[in-house]
């Protein structure tokens, strides 16, 4: 697949080859950390947002519960109404902790609400399907990554020195850790053998090379072999980018570019149809030579 | 150069279209159902539907394939590798039914994990009693340490100089006692959050995974000291026995389920160092799901069994019988061979 000249802009580095168990390569881009961290800060507000609902939700029943103790001189039943409370909210507490991220990203969806608004979802790094083990896996870790050190950090205090610094220290290792390898892994994604890509989004664009017309009628142009030469797929695909995006100054600048490489000009006044015909002639010719083993990567190749 | 003749560029132009257009109808299809899945809506897609999924996403692969060696058209291209993926991913992603996961994971999946880290566990059981026998020793050397290693609030009533009466009562007749249930769940929530820690700690080479079990396990061994010096051993035992074994076998496991993360990080062997802490890092995580079920399992037992179970032999035997019940289910218990 190495030979595959693809290009996009502004992603390089990001990018790798996945190879599916069906050893299909699948081109993918692990998730930027901006998205990541936006996804953390997103699901942190969330929880904390349960947690209080949760706490208050409970103290108001709890609330009434008492009321009802008092009224009715039934404190046996009171107390152990609040004893159930108490125990609802320990355990709510400790699954709002350990199983949000648990419960989210064994789903279907394979992430949390954060990552699904910032649009990335955890993958196996081999390729193989996301087990549960990778999952639980990877959460534990957020304990020594966040959960630990952020209470610490809360409750030393910044005037408490040293213990402040060794939680903050601690918490800045752990936060920074994606910055210091390439695919962005969190110490949880190493135990695991997980990383986090992002979600792809691509509609299928009409295709621009089918006519119904007659082969005879089809070219308002034609090119000669010589004339289809000088350009390869990187030219190829340039000249589709602006043709799907139709701009008349954009078109015109490529048909001169074009017009002027192979000594033509007779093309003037109908610069989009001169520019697809020679766009599917072009790449006719580029398929056939593909078929024959044959590459052109681009106008620089010697083919 | 010129052997690419007019006619065959014709023939040729439309050979990656035709391609195209005989198959774009399932890769819609194909892209529909991953969509419904994408969105959460499983029930509104058709068991047909579900059926044709991994033949669909076979199709696409290999159409894929076929294109890029192909087909020049780059916005297919682009179409058909974002298709893939979102397809792998609702392929390869978390197996839907939780249940099934459950079911492997009690009936094998659990002892294999359990047994694949023999090696730590052995390690981890020999710091616990080195903890143990530190704590001790420590403290009959000085008291002073008992409150070091202890901890005052902990320790309450259980100090050194206490009355033997005293102390015989935070071991006997509290069964009448209140909120026992609140303190099962407090002591689950607290017991699971450190081994969690004692596992996520393993990220470290495993060492401050030994160092927690070596100050939990000190605090145990001087808290033994003092009931030995009330002549009360053995009811101390039996105190601790009937959660205990369960227990403090969680957090062996969890220990010792850090270690193995650790050991695979500092001597990966001959794979890579990432594929080795991933694979130690799955088999602990295993380890660990059963150990939040013993906590639980443990918290039960320590919430109410015991203060129901008031005498020391029943102590034992509720305690032995859990401990056997481990090990049996641990090292005897093969489940299906495949996992």
């Amino acid at each position: 697949m190495s030979a595959t000249p693809r290009k996009r802009f502004g992603r390089q580095g990001k990018e790798r080859v996945l190879v599916t168990p069906e050893g299909i390569s699948l081109p993918v881009t692990v998730a930027g950390r901006g998205a990541r961290l936006g996804a953390l800060i997103l699901d942190l507000i969330i929880i904390f947002v349960l947690m209080v609902g949760t706490t208050i939700a409970l103290v108001q029943i709890a609330g009434g519960a008492a009321q009802f103790g008092q009224a009715s001189q039934a404190k046996g039943a009171a107390a152990q109404a609040l004893q159930f409370l108490m125990i609802v909210w320990i355990v709510v507490m400790f699954l709002f902790r350990n199983a949000y991220f648990l419960f989210f990203e064994l789903g279907p969806r394979g992430a949390t609400p954060g990552k699904r608004m910032t649009g990335i979802r955890i993958a196996a790094r081999d390729g193989g399907r996301l087990t549960a083990e990778m999952v639980i896996a990877r959460n534990l870790l957020r304990d020594i990554e966040m959960f630990l050190p952020i209470p610490l950090i809360m409750m030393a205090g910044v005037d408490s020195g040293m213990a402040w610094l060794a939680a903050a220290g601690w918490f800045g290792i752990f936060m920074l850790f994606p910055l210091f390898n390439r695919d962005g892994l969190r110490a949880g994604d190493v135990i695991a053998g997980s990383w986090v890509l992002e979600r792809p989004r691509q509609k299928l664009q009409a295709a621009m090379t089918t006519s119904e017309a007659p082969a005879a009628e089809r070219f308002m142009f034609r090119f000669e072999d010589h004339e289809l030469a000088v350009y390869g797929e990187f030219e190829l695909q340039a000249l589709e980018r602006v043709l799907r995006e139709d701009r008349a100054d954009s078109l015109d600048t490529v048909y001169q570019t074009i017009a002027a490489k192979i000594g033509r000009n007779d093309g003037w006044g109908a610069e989009q149809r001169f520019l697809s015909d020679y766009y599917t002639q072009l790449r006719a010719r580029l398929e056939a030579g593909m078929r024959m083993g044959r590459r052109k990567a681009d106008k620089h190749s010697s083919l | 150069m010129n052997a690419l003749s007019n006619a065959a560029i014709e023939i040729a132009a439309l050979r990656s279209d035709r391609f195209r257009l005989e198959r774009e109808a399932d890769w819609q299809r194909l892209e529909s159902i991953v969509v419904r899945m994408e969105k959460g809506r499983l029930r509104g897609i058709s068991d047909e539907d579900l059926l044709a999924l991994p033949g669909l996403y076979r199709t696409l692969a290999s159409s894929l394939s076929i294109a890029r060696e192909t087909s020049l058209d780059a916005a297919t291209l682009a179409y058909l590798e974002s298709l893939v993926q979102r397809a792998w991913f609702v392929v390869y992603g978390p197996r839907s039914s939780l249940w099934e996961w459950l079911r492997g994971f009690l009936g094998g999946g659990w002892s294999a994990a359990v047994r694949g880290i023999a090696f730590e566990i052995a390690v981890a059981l020999l710091v616990m009693v080195a903890g143990t026998v530190v704590g001790w020793l420590l403290v009959a050397h000085d008291q002073e340490w008992y409150y070091a290693i202890v901890g005052r609030d902990m320790a309450g009533n259980r100090v050194p100089g206490a009355s033997v009466e005293a102390l015989r009562g935070t071991i006997f007749g509290n069964a009448e006692k209140d909120g026992m249930s609140v303190f099962a769940a407090q002591l689950f929530s607290n017991n699971a959050q450190v081994s969690i820690l004692a596992f996520a700690l393993g990220f470290a080479l495993g060492i401050p995974s030994l160092l927690l079990l070596v100050h939990n396990l000190a605090g145990l061994g001087a808290m033994g000291w003092l009931y030995w010096k009330a002549g009360l051993l053995t009811d101390f035992a039996g105190w601790i026995s009937i959660h205990g074994t369960t227990e403090l076998f969680a957090i062996l496991l969890s220990g010792a389920a850090g270690l193995h993360i650790g050991r695979a990080i500092a001597f990966p062997g001959n794979r890579p160092v990432l594929t080795a802490t991933a694979e130690a890092g799955r088999r602990s995580a295993l380890v660990m799901t059963g150990v939040v079920l013993m906590l639980v399992v443990a918290a039960l037992l320590e919430g109410f069994a015991r203060q129901l179970v008031d005498q020391t032999p029943g102590r034992f035997a509720v305690g032995g019988f859990m401990l056997l019940l481990w090990c049996a289910y641990f090292f005897a218990y093969r489940g299906r061979a495949g996992r």
